[in-house]
């Protein structure tokens, strides 16, 4: 059977396949584009990492796609000594602080209008739907007008709030359709236990909806990581910037440096590319079964 | 197929509305609220730290008749459609690729990721470098082609906007397509080999039909994106040059943040979201009845 499942899209291992040429023919295409589109992923940024090693002066003489012949730590010293710690925890703090609240809310909401039923339910799921075709920028301006009037200007909570909204309609709609998978016997059989729906969802529906939890955890702190536009006007306090936002002020201030800016785009790119090392399989299979439902 | 959950369960499941409760309350006030409050802020006349003052219809009027607001629409159409165009054919031709059983092919796609990880912030820092007409890449290997001043020249700008959107998000799209692909039925590519059907044939016929919804989903996540496209353009050229790239949600920023005419840009944010729902809309209805049904839920 399993073989079987392979043979028409990537016949080449099958011998004798009936329509071989044809196979042959569309893998060169397929691989080809592949290959290049590989190039076109990986040669920038292949240049970010040598060039971030290299020092002004030999940025400007030598060539861009070779190595810097004696490499130089000094960009990411200075980038470092430039308060990265401390725009690199703002950052851990809104990305954890509003990711976890989010899809933790998303989930019982999800398990709520999958496993309730009534109006009230129905609309608020409509709602969320509805929600899903509202842009952030669109509603920047009375969220600044709130914030504002609150008094949580210049706070990492400014952040953390919005973006907790924001994360909801698209993490509710993908956990929705992970727990409606979960086949109803297994709910009655927690009934007939005496479980409470309490109970059921934290027992049942949570692991079994692990993967997406996963995967939307990734997605939405991935989202939530890189924004730019909440720092960018609910925050104009130098200790309170997250670091997409440091690396547009530095890259303001050291403009001539141009490894030392590279510097810092590795710098905060690195992190989530380490995450991306231990999550990725996850992530990758949670992404295609999420979004192709 | 799956299973749903038939609400047989009455005895417990309508006392769940409250499980709703604090995702409903922060979602209300700080998407819901703050989606009407842009359409009363459109009446209004506020610099940003002042008192806001009722004005009737003058922002809408002086929005209306600013000639850069046609500008900016068509801008944003130009981003919307151009990328649209750039991203679909390649992903779904990605998808296609990566959705092979080889094992290198998984190797590759793990590549294709990397720069979504990157903040557009980031990749528009990079690319502002790389393609620096005078100490960039092209310069610096001798490759006239690569050498021109691609910010500072209107339709160049365009195009690198167009190409580091591609670069960042094809990737993305190209995984939703291979989950796709992976989910078509083996039997209708055997029956199609069967009646001697080719591989182009079999893509037309069988791959492109079965992968409706999907473009659905992905045509409006990019569209959605274009729309909203700001960090990049924002760092990468502020709207230039000469405005070639000012798109709707950056002219609604500049008009607001930077000008301090909060009233005229919440009039741009409320066409910024009637331009999304009109988009929404005609996605949904090119998707048809059973789309509508599956997203609606339970």
């Amino acid at each position: 059977m399993a073989t079987q499942t392979a043979t028409p899209r990537s016949g080449s291992r099958v011998a004798g396949a009936p329509k071989n040429g044809t196979t042959e023919r569309r893998n060169w295409l397929g691989g080809a584009f592949g290959w290049l589109w590989l190039l076109i992923v990986l040669v920038p940024i292949y240049w970010i990492v040598i060039t971030s090693f290299k020092t002004s002066a030999s940025y400007f003489g030598t060539n861009p796609l070779l190595p810097a012949s004696t490499p130089t730590l000094e960009n990411y010293k200075l980038v470092l000594e430039n308060d990265f710690l401390r725009y690199f925890a703002n950052s851990v703090i809104v990305t954890v602080g509003a990711t976890v609240p989010a899809v933790l809310i998303s989930f019982m909401a999800a398990f709520a209008i999958v496993r309730g039923a009534g109006r009230w339910l129905k609309a608020v799921n409509a709602l969320f739907l509805m929600g899903l075709a509202i842009p952030l920028q669109a509603t920047i301006i009375p969220i600044y007008l709130i914030i504002i009037r609150t008094g949580m200007y210049n706070s990492l909570g400014a952040l953390i709030l919005p973006s907790i909204a924001f994360a909801i309609p698209l993490t509710v709609l993908i956990l929705a359709n992970f727990v409606r998978d979960v086949p109803n016997e297994l709910f009655e059989a927690m009934r007939m236990d005496g479980s409470s729906e309490w109970g059921t969802m934290w027992r049942l529906a949570f692991p079994l909806t692990r993967p997406a939890l996963v995967t939307v955890t990734i997605y939405q702190g991935l989202q939530i990581w890189n924004g730019f536009l909440l720092p960018l006007i609910l925050t104009d306090r130098a200790d309170l910037r997250v670091l997409p936002l440091a690396l547009w002020t530095f890259q303001g201030q050291y403009s001539v440096n141009i490894p030392a800016v590279l510097a810092s785009v590795v710098l905060t790119t690195l992190p989530i590319l380490a995450l991306y090392v231990v999550g990725r399989r996850q992530l990758l299979s949670g992404l295609t079964a999420g979004f192709s439902k | 197929m799956p299973v749903k959950a038939t609400p047989a369960a009455h005895t417990s499941t309508g006392r769940l509305g409250w499980l709703v409760l604090p995702a409903l309350l922060i979602f209300v006030a700080f998407a819901v609220i703050p989606l009407i409050g842009v359409f009363v802020l459109s009446f209004t006349s506020w610099d940003g730290i002042g008192a806001i003052s009722f004005t009737g219809l003058t922002s809408w009027k002086a929005v209306l008749t600013d000639p850069g607001l046609p500008h900016a629409l068509w801008v944003t159409f130009l981003v919307i459609v151009l990328s649209w165009i750039a991203q679909t054919p390649l992903s779904i031709l990605l998808g296609v690729f990566i959705s092979g059983s080889q094992r290198y092919r998984a190797v590759l796609a793990v590549l294709f990721f990397l720069p979504l990880l990157l903040s557009a912030a980031a990749v528009s820092i990079a690319y502002k470098a790389l393609l620096d007409p005078n100490f960039g890449l092209g310069p610096g290997l001798n490759l006239g082609f690569l050498t021109q001043d691609w910010l500072g020249r209107g339709t160049l700008a365009m195009g690198v906007v167009i190409f580091i959107i591609a670069w960042q998000w094809i990737p993305f799209h190209s995984l939703i397509y291979q989950g796709a692909i992976r989910q078509i039925p083996v039997s209708m590519y055997e029956a199609a080999q069967i009646d001697g059907a080719g591989r182009v044939r079999q893509f037309f016929s069988i791959t492109l039909p079965q992968l409706k919804n999907t473009m659905i989903t992905s045509s409006t996540l990019m569209i959605v994106g274009s729309l909203t496209t700001f960090d990049l353009i924002f760092v990468l050229t502020q709207g230039g040059p000469n405005d070639a790239t000012r798109v709707l949600a950056l002219d609604m920023y500049l008009t607001g943040f930077r000008a301090n005419q909060m009233g005229l840009a919440s009039a741009i944010a409320v066409i910024l979201v009637v331009v999304g729902l009109v988009l929404a809309q005609l996605l949904q209805r090119l998707g048809g009845k059973e789309r509508n049904s599956q997203l609606e839920g339970a």
